[in-house]
C-alpha cells in the first residue's frame, strides 16, 4: 500500500478518478432520462457540440448540436422533454478511461472513448455510436468538476434514423 | 418456376390514370416499381443533384456520390469542366474510385487488374493488353473507347452541379422553370463554404421523404418548436410555388409583423400550441434578413432527390439517395457564404440547431418517413388521402395544401409511364 501513496503520483490518481466519476455521472444522467442533470455539468459559459470525425478532422466547425451557453443546454432539454416527436428509447452509455492530455492553471484537457447502444420501445438494441468526448474540464467554486467544453466526436457520419436525446 | 396450387401472385391495385390525390401505397413497397425508377426517374430526363462545384474546385479533385443507387465520379478535368461517369469498371464491374473524394487525379485505376480510365471516364489502358511473352491479351479488334462506363452530362447551376444520363434533359434553367430558378438564385447568391456535412439514414421508401419535404401542410402541426416560437404558421404570409411539371416546389413564409391571428391554433386545440414554453437562451433565433425579403424559411426542391433550405440563416442542400425499397440515405451539407462575418457564421452553427438529424424542427421527419412505411405494412392496395386544397398541383399562396406533394406525384407518374 505504501507505494501507491507516494506524493508524486497521488494527485494523477486523484484527478483521474474525479474524472471517471464525472464521465459516469454524465452516463448515468443522460442512460436514466434525468436529462435535467446534464446541463448541470456544464458552467454556464460552455460549448457541447456533437459531430463527426470527418467534420472534425476537416476542422468543420458544424455540429449536429451546438450549445455556447448552459441555457441552450437546458432548451435541448426542454425541447426534448415538450416538442420534439420520436419514438420512445433509451441509450445505454459504456465509456472508456479518461486520457489526460494536458493539466495546468486548474484546467484539464481530456478525452475518452464512448459507446452507445440504443434500445428502442420494442426492444430492438443497435450499436448507435461510438467516438470520442473531447473534453476541457475545470472545477466549479465549490471544487466540483464541471465540462467547459465536452466535444462529441463521433466515428461515423452516418447516423439512424434522428438524434433526439444527446450523446 | 410455378405458384403453389391456389395461390396467384397478387395483382396490384391500378393506380386510375392521371389521379395525383392519392398514390397506391404500393408504390413505396415493391420491388419491380422501384428497380423501373432507377431507369425512368433517375437515369431518366432528370438533373439529379452530386456535389458543390465547391466540391470539385480544382482540376484532379473528385466527388464519388450517386444517381438513384448508380455509383458515380464527378471530376474536375484539366479543362476545367466538370466530368461525371458511373463508378463501374467495365471489364468486370468493380468499384473505380473507393473514397468520397481526392485531389490530384490525372486518372483513375481499378484496383481489380488495373484497367485505368481518364479524367472523362474513357477507358485508357489495359493491363497486359498486349498479353505477356506473346501470350494472352486482349483481342486486337477490341475498342477500348466503347467500353468506357457510361458518361453522364453535367450542368452547373449557383454552385450546383446536377448530372443527367439522358440527352432529352432540357437545360438546367429550363428544367426547373422561371419561378424555381429565382428561389435558389436568391439564395445561392455568392460562394459558398462547407461548414459541416451529415448522413441520414432513414427506414422508408425514398418517396416518403421527398413527400414529406415537399408538403407545406405538415410543417406546422408536426413541428412544436415551429409553432411555439412562431417560426412558421399556416395564419402566416407566405406560399408555395409549384413549377409546370409539378416536379420541383418552393415554399416560403414570410415573416409577418405582429400575430393577430395566432388564436386560431389554440381554437382548434392542436397539439403544436404549448403556452409558456420559453427558450432560456433565446439567441438560437436571433436572425437577420440577410436577403433582404423578410422571407425567413424557404424551402426548395428539385426532382427527383434535391432539397436547398434556408431556415433563418441556416443554409443547406440535402441530397435524396434510395438504398433499396425501404430503405434510403439523406446527405445534409450545411453551408455558409465565404464572406462571412465571424458573428454570421457563428448564428449559423447556432441555427445548425434546428436541422439535421437532432434539429429542433427536421428531427420529426427523420421518423415519420417510417411511420408510414410501418403503418402500411400489409395496405399496398390502398391509398393515400391528398386532397388538401382540391387536386390540382396550382402554385398558392397557402400552406394548407397538398398541391406540391401532388405535383411530385405527377412529375413521377409522368417519367415512370404508371
Ligand atoms: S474489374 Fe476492373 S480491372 Fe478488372
Ligand atoms: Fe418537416
Amino acid at each position: 500500500m505504501g507505494a501507491m501513496t507516494d506524493r508524486g503520483t497521488a494527485p494523477a490518481a486523484d484527478l483521474a478518478a474525479r474524472l471517471i466519476q464525472l464521465n459516469s455521472e454524465y452516463a448515468r444522467a443522460i442512460d436514466d432520462a434525468r436529462f435535467e442533470a446534464w446541463p448541470e455539468m456544464f458552467f454556464e459559459d460552455c460549448l457541447y457540440m456533437l459531430t463527426t470525425a470527418d467534420n472534425h478532422a476537416a476542422g468543420m466547425p458544424a455540429g449536429l448540436m451546438y450549445a455556447d451557453s448552459r441555457g441552450m443546454l437546458f432548451d435541448r432539454i426542454s425541447a426534448l422533454r415538450e416538442a420534439n416527436i420520436y419514438e420512445r428509447q433509451r441509450y445505454r452509455h459504456i465509456v472508456g478511461l479518461p486520457a489526460v492530455l494536458s493539466a495546468a492553471d486548474g484546467r484539464v484537457r481530456t478525452e475518452a472513448s464512448f459507446l452507445v447502444v440504443r434500445i428502442m420501445r420494442d426492444g430492438r438494441m443497435d450499436v448507435f455510436a461510438t467516438g470520442r468526448y473531447l473534453d476541457l474540464v475545470e472545477a466549479d467554486a465549490d471544487g466540483s468538476l464541471r465540462f467547459r467544453e465536452r466535444v462529441v466526436v463521433c466515428d461515423s457520419n452516418r447516423f439512424d434514423t434522428l438524434v433526439a436525446i444527446p450523446l | 418456376m410455378t405458384a403453389p396450387a391456389g395461390i396467384s401472385p397478387e395483382p396490384r391495385v391500378a393506380w386510375p390514370p392521371g389521379m395525383v390525390s392519392g398514390a397506391p401505397y404500393w408504390a413505396y413497397q415493391d420491388e419491380a416499381t422501384y428497380r423501373l425508377e432507377q431507369k425512368r426517374v433517375f437515369e431518366g430526363p432528370v438533373w439529379n443533384f452530386v456535389c458543390l462545384e465547391a466540391d470539385v474546385g480544382r482540376p484532379g479533385d473528385y466527388r464519388t456520390t450517386f444517381v438513384g443507387e448508380m455509383p458515380v465520379i464527378v471530376v474536375r478535368g484539366d479543362d476545367g469542366e466538370i466530368y461525371a461517369f458511373e463508378n463501374r469498371c467495365t471489364h468486370r464491374g468493380a468499384l473505380i474510385a473507393l473514397d468520397d473524394g481526392g485531389s490530384g487525379a490525372k486518372d483513375f485505376q481499378c484496383v481489380y487488374h488495373a484497367w485505368t480510365y481518364d479524367q472523362k471516364g474513357t477507358l485508357k489502358g489495359i493491363a497486359f493488353e498486349e498479353g505477356s511473352n506473346g501470350q494472352g491479351g486482349m483481342p486486337r479488334d477490341f475498342d477500348k473507347a466503347k467500353n468506357s462506363p457510361r458518361k453522364l452530362y453535367t450542368t452547373t447551376l449557383c454552385g450546383l452541379v446536377f448530372a443527367s444520363l439522358s440527352d432529352e434533359v432540357p437545360p438546367i434553367e429550363e428544367y426547373l422553370g422561371e419561378a424555381i430558378l429565382g428561389r435558389i438564385e436568391r439564395v445561392l447568391k455568392k460562394p459558398v463554404e462547407v461548414i459541416g456535412r451529415f448522413t441520414q439514414a432513414l427506414p422508408n421508401n425514398w418517396k416518403l421523404y421527398t413527400e414529406n419535404v415537399k408538403d407545406t401542410y405538415h410543417a406546422s402541426l408536426l413541428h412544436l418548436f415551429f409553432g411555439t416560437f412562431r417560426i412558421t404558421r399556416l395564419t402566416q404570409g407566405g406560399g408555395v410555388l409549384v413549377s409546370e411539371d409539378g416536379g420541383h416546389h418552393a415554399s416560403y413564409t414570410i415573416d409577418a409583423p405582429g400575430d393577430a391571428n395566432s388564436q386560431e391554433y389554440a381554437k382548434q386545440g392542436i397539439r403544436s400550441e404549448s403556452k409558456g414554453y420559453r427558450l432560456r437562451d433565446p439567441s438560437l433565433l436571433d436572425s437577420v434578413d440577410e436577403f433582404g425579403d423578410r422571407i425567413q424559411l424557404q424551402i426548395l426542391t428539385v426532382f427527383p432527390g434535391f432539397v436547398l433550405q434556408q431556415i433563418h440563416n441556416c443554409l443547406a442542400v440535402r441530397q435524396i439517395l434510395p438504398k433499396g425499397v425501404g430503405q434510403m440515405e439523406l446527405n445534409w451539407t450545411y453551408l455558409g457564404f465565404a464572406d462571412d462575418t465571424p458573428e454570421m457564421r457563428k448564428r449559423r452553427l447556432k441555427q445548425a440547431n434546428l436541422v439535421g438529424p437532432a434539429g429542433f424542427v427536421s428531427m420529426e421527419d427523420g421518423c415519420v418517413g417510417g411511420f408510414v412505411q410501418r403503418g402500411v405494412a400489409t395496405a399496398g392496395d390502398e391509398f393515400s388521402v391528398m386532397k388538401m386544397g382540391g387536386d390540382g398541383t396550382q402554385t398558392d399562396t397557402t400552406r394548407a395544401t397538398e398541391a406540391s406533394v401532388r405535383g411530385f406525384w405527377k412529375a413521377y407518374r409522368n417519367l415512370m409511364g404508371i
